[in-house]
């Protein structure tokens, strides 16, 4: 008993202290990305290559003034960002970054919780997210905060119901919604060199998921509801010091899970060869969350209007499409062969 | 199984330390001098006390289409939970369940064409 509570304070810090660098660090990296991407340099003054920069910005969050606005509620206004940060925290709960390795004589799973509702606990985690900023939106009385945390209650139901239903082909074939079984699925490979993963038989479904998935976490081109040219910062226009901060980490901790998810769902989990399963997983992951900072740095934001227009009328009836056809496949599948 | 919910909780407790100390630290070290200017709402740099009255409350009813939305996404979000259980047990159901999934569907589907028509996805 003893030992087992201190293997899962253990896991606890993993999780915390690895979303907190992750989180660092991705700032760093998109920051030198769009650089890039726009020719300049990025922050290159403190530390080798501007790596201490997030370090440095974390500081001085934590020793600046904290505003809180006249006419804010303030409770809630304290509150919204704690939300926030601690519901992205939890979803990365059930992510699965390896298989059960022998550590010590003792069995160690690399995950915190190994639910059998993993991937639903996951989506119910994110979509809890929209709290924090609704209420961030709602506490601060300002007008482009609070259309920012509109905005974002909007987008987020609608492109869930997509996000929901476009991994139900995965459920089809693997008849589990446990991260370990989704991914164990996917091991081998079809004519011995293509990985058997499932982004090849459910391509629909895996890009259906990811664009989903950008819209889930606000990022851009789907990042109306703090789209600055219009709403000045949307939700976070009158946040500042370490309140900003962990509106900022809970941002950057969505994106870490979401692409964790999708490395689990769509491209073989932590199923590679020669290195060992956990690096798999982590180039993986970093791959899609350089998408994210590609997208942002290429793609112009959409208009409201064709935000909703995509998510309604094309995402949903295509998810739904893509479940019958999935469906229909098996079925025929178990006849003829 | 249920040890598992017992790690999230316990997760829970560790995130919620995790994001209450550094609130706790910065009301701490930060420095404090308020004055009425600094604490007005941000308003593209206009007084809040130029508005005119009928202006300023911000909380007030907001648009209904938010809650047409908000309708249509409770329907097809029970939709999708129905989902989940019919596709982890669709190996050992076959093709009935497909065709009892199909009627099911295909009435929301009704639903969401009928919604669309009516101009309830139009936004203006």
């Amino acid at each position: 008993m003893a030992e087992a509570l201190v293997i899962i304070l253990v896991k606890c810090g993993a999780i915390l202290v690895g979303l907190l660098t992750g989180f660092a660090y991705m700032t760093w990296v998109e920051r030198k990305v769009v650089a890039r991407i726009q020719v300049r340099y990025g922050p290159n003054r403190v530390g080798p290559f501007g790596l201490m920069q997030p370090v440095a910005d974390g500081l001085k969050l934590l020793f600046k003034e904290d505003i809180m606005p006249a006419q804010a509620d303030r409770l809630t206004y304290i509150l919204a960002p704690a939300v926030s940060l601690i519901t992205a925290l939890m979803a990365f709960a059930v992510i699965t970054i390896g298989p059960a390795v022998n550590l010590f004589g003792r069995e160690v799973t690399l995950n915190l919780a190994d639910v059998n509702v993993g991937v639903l606990y996951v989506l119910a985690m994110a979509s809890m997210g929209v709290y924090g900023i609704i209420l961030g939106g709602w506490s601060t009385n300002n007008k482009y905060s609070f259309l920012g945390g509109l905005r974002s209650a909007a987008q987020v139901i609608s492109y869930e119901l997509s996000l929901g239903l476009s991994l139900v082909g995965v459920l089809l074939i693997t008849g589990s919604l446990r991260p370990l079984d989704i991914v164990q699925a996917q091991g081998g490979y079809w004519l011995g060199f293509i990985p058997r993963w499932f982004v090849f038989l459910q391509p629909v479904g895996a890009a259906l998921f990811m664009v989903c998935a950008i819209a889930d976490v606000n990022r851009a081109p789907f990042d109306l509801p703090e789209a600055d040219t219009e709403l000045v910062a949307g939700y976070h226009t009158d946040y500042s010091s370490i309140k900003f901060a962990l509106f900022f980490m809970a941002e950057y901790v969505n994106m870490i899970t979401m692409s964790a998810l999708t490395v689990t769902l769509f491209f073989g989990g932590w199923q590679g060869p020669v290195l060992p399963p956990a690096i798999w997983f982590s180039a993986k992951v970093l791959i899609f969350l350089f998408c994210f900072v590609w997208l942002r740095a290429t793609l112009p934001r959409l208009r409201y209007d064709q935000l909703m227009g995509l998510g309604w009328k094309v995402l949903l009836p295509l998810a739904l499409a893509n479940v019958f056809v999935t469906a229909l496949a098996i079925v025929l599948k178990e006849m003829y062969f | 199984m249920l040890q598992a919910y017992v790690f999230i909780a316990i997760l829970l407790i560790a995130s919620l330390v995790f994001a209450v100390t550094p609130l706790l630290m910065a009301f701490v070290i930060r420095p404090k001098r308020p004055n009425p200017v600094k604490n007005a709402t941000y308003e593209c740099g206009l007084e809040f006390e130029s508005f005119p009255e009928e202006a300023r409350p911000v909380w007030v009813p907001f648009r209904v289409q938010y809650y047409v939305y908000a309708l249509v996404f409770v329907i097809f979000d029970i939709e999708t939970v129905f989902l989940y259980p019919w596709a982890v047990a669709y190996s050992q159901l076959g093709l009935y369940a497909l065709a009892e999934m199909f009627l099911f569907v295909a009435i929301l589907v009704f639903g969401l064409a009928y919604a669309w028509r009516k101009g309830a996805l139009e936004w203006v």
